[in-house]
């Protein structure tokens, strides 16, 4: 039963997305065009920060840490 | 005698009570020939509004406008890509394009319009312009039609949905009837003078019927006399530059309908816009005209007229006319009253926001309105003194050009006025003015507490119910279709372009069953579209609508 609820409020929520981005106005093929764009665009972001937010996380971390008191003379680390 | 209630907001009333049976509906009595109004707490203005003017213009939150640019500009996003695609031939074009041999010439459909047409409007095209194969009653049957090209072409299937409601006809007090027995007398005259006058006005247009409904429609009206006229649009556009010319003043208010627009273009008088029902910047106005004159030669102005109307039909609002004419009395402006949505579907009587506000049907100088809307003809009025009537009859183009008002339309009017006034011999008409309000007040009630914006007067018929986001225009007057509910959607350009919404005309044929079929649709399909934006409602604040519960022990 949850997953019948679930399926509901996911197609719900799919149909708000249709009607506030337009796509529910739109052919078809606008539509499979429009959809391709957006999730390649989100495709793009995730990955982007699958790869890059470690990284600045690390960096803020060290900035921090370097900050609160002067502990890392010898301590540079290598990010590779 | 000790009357505990002898003293009230420091005034004595100690008469109020022998008076009692004396007192007028809007509650002003004489007394030494001195008129006396029940003051009240908390009514604006001082003693100007007898009643209270609630008016509603709430302002959806943020994200909702954001959302709504966000919709609009995937739409031009998207029409810029099938315009490209049809200039480059690798999309059909369907709509108006120049010949080949004017390829050179000034481009005709280049303008935001034609783009917004083309791209935007068509997707939607088929919530408009829906034929219907019955009497526009409180509900009627619609002919079936599909696409199969996205609305670039339609064809009917044939099938014809029965008995839709009907919430978007201006079908006010219901008297868009067929009932063989109300529509007698329209039959006889029918037989007597078939349908085509043939003529205008002043040849051989003007039948003793015109004559009969001219003083029905003054004594109506509370005035000296009226003219009938066969149009409502040409009502306003035709006789407003009879009224005006070059050298006069047109001060006409942010939102009015294009008839009266046209009107004052056409008469060639200057024309200043004031915000809308906002009397600070109409007094401004006023004043600059007064103290400046003409533009380049300061004289003062031949006239200066106000163009107001009595309920704005996109809306719901209804002009604060007691602060309208005691500003015109103060600067010496004429006064032009459309009450083409408001005659019949306000004031005590059915007779207009005249008498909705207990005023005196002298103080406007212009009364106009149109038969459309709450008599179920066809055509308009303009009534007021004799001099000005009189005028009108040598002078206005629609007199001397226009072919007059048809006798069975003219007596269709007549035997609506009669009803309205209680000359048939029934209470029938005002029962339908009351009818009109409880469902008007009922239905907006409804609708605020679910949750919904509405704009305009709580006592307005037009009630309309903001939308705001492009994809739900269409969204919304598709399932209300399905579920068997015929409503009126409005977009861009007659609205802003934020603010897209969907018109009911609320009827006093309408049962209470009808509307709570709609209501409950609006319901579902409110929670289904996310169309609930209100912060001040029932809905959001429930812990302010509690009622105390007692706790009764057994």
């Amino acid at each position: 039963m949850d997953i019948k609820n679930l399926k509901n409020y996911l197609y719900w929520l799919f149909c708000q997305f249709e009607l506030i981005t337009c796509s529910y106005l739109m052919e078809p093929w606008e539509k499979v065009l429009f959809y391709t764009f957006n999730i390649a665009m989100l495709f793009m972001v995730l990955y982007t920060a699958y790869i890059y937010v470690p990284i600045h996380i690390s960096t803020a971390f060290q900035f921090c840490l370097h900050l609160l008191g002067n502990q890392h003379e010898n301590a540079v680390s290598i990010v590779k | 005698m000790a009357n505990p209630n002898a003293v009230c907001n420091g005034h004595l009333h100690h008469h109020h009570h022998q008076k009692q049976n004396n007192l007028l509906k809007s509650g002003i009595y004489k007394k030494n020939g001195i008129t006396k109004g029940m003051k009240k707490n908390g009514v604006s203005n001082g003693t100007l509004y007898k009643k209270t003017f609630i008016e509603h213009f709430e302002q959806a939150p943020m994200y909702v406008a954001v959302l709504t640019f966000l919709g609009f500009g995937v739409g031009t996003v998207f029409g810029y890509l099938r315009d490209f695609m049809r200039a480059w031939g690798l999309e059909k074009r369907h709509i108006a394009a120049e010949r080949e041999q004017q390829k050179d010439f000034v481009p005709l459909y280049q303008d935001f319009e034609n783009f917004y047409t083309r791209n935007l409007y068509m997707r939607i095209r088929d919530n408009w312009n829906r034929p219907i194969c019955s009497v526009p009653g409180p509900q009627f049957d619609l002919m079936e039609r599909v696409t199969d090209d996205y609305n670039w072409t339609f064809r009917f299937t044939g099938r014809i949905i029965k008995n839709v409601i009907n919430m978007g006809s201006y079908n006010y007090l219901g008297f868009a009837e067929t009932d063989v027995n109300a529509l007698k007398t329209v039959t006889i005259e029918l037989q007597k003078y078939g349908t085509g006058i043939c003529s205008t006005r002043q040849e051989m247009g003007t039948l003793d019927k015109h004559v009969e409904l001219e003083k029905l429609v003054a004594k109506f009206l509370g005035v000296e006399d009226a003219m009938v006229f066969g149009m409502g649009f040409a009502t306003n556009s035709m006789n407003i530059p009879a009224l005006v010319g070059k050298g006069c003043l047109i001060l006409s208010d942010e939102l009015n309908h294009t008839s009266l627009v046209l009107g004052a273009r056409l008469s060639g008088a200057t024309i200043r816009i004031f915000k809308h029902n906002n009397m600070q910047s109409l007094e401004k106005l006023l004043r600059d005209a007064i103290i400046y004159g003409q533009p380049r030669s300061h004289r003062a102005w031949r006239k200066i007229i106000i163009l107001v109307e009595g309920i704005y039909s996109m809306e719901g609002s209804i002009v604060r006319l007691p602060e309208i004419v005691s500003l015109k009395k103060k600067y010496k402006a004429y006064l032009y009253l459309d009450e083409a949505h408001s005659i019949g579907a306000v004031g005590a009587s059915g007779r207009g926001v005249v008498e909705y506000f207990g005023m005196n049907p002298d103080d406007v100088d212009v009364l106009m309105g149109t038969f459309t809307k709450s008599f179920g003809a066809a055509g308009g009025y303009i009534a007021g003194k004799k001099d000005l009537v009189d005028f009108l009859r040598t002078h206005s183009h629609s007199a001397v050009y226009a072919t007059s008002m048809c006798p069975a339309v003219a007596e269709q009017i007549i035997r609506a006025m009669k009803c309205l006034m209680g000359q048939d011999g029934t209470t029938q008409g005002l029962q339908r003015v009351r009818q009109l309000g409880k469902n008007t007040r009922y239905f907006r009630r409804r609708l605020h507490e679910m949750g919904f914006i509405i704009y305009g007067n709580d006592d307005s018929p037009v009630v309309p119910l903001l939308l705001y986001m492009p994809g739900k225009i269409g969204a919304f007057a598709r399932r209300m279709l399905e579920k068997n509910i015929g409503v009126v959607v409005v977009g861009f350009p007659a609205t802003p372009i934020t603010e897209s919404r969907a018109r009911f005309c609320v009827s006093a044929a309408h049962t209470r069953e009808m509307l709570d079929t709609v209501l409950n649709a609006l319901d579902e399909l409110g929670d289904f579209l996310q169309l609930k934006y209100s912060r001040y409602s029932k809905a959001s604040h429930p812990e302010l609508y509690e009622e105390t519960r007692l706790e009764l022990e057994d």
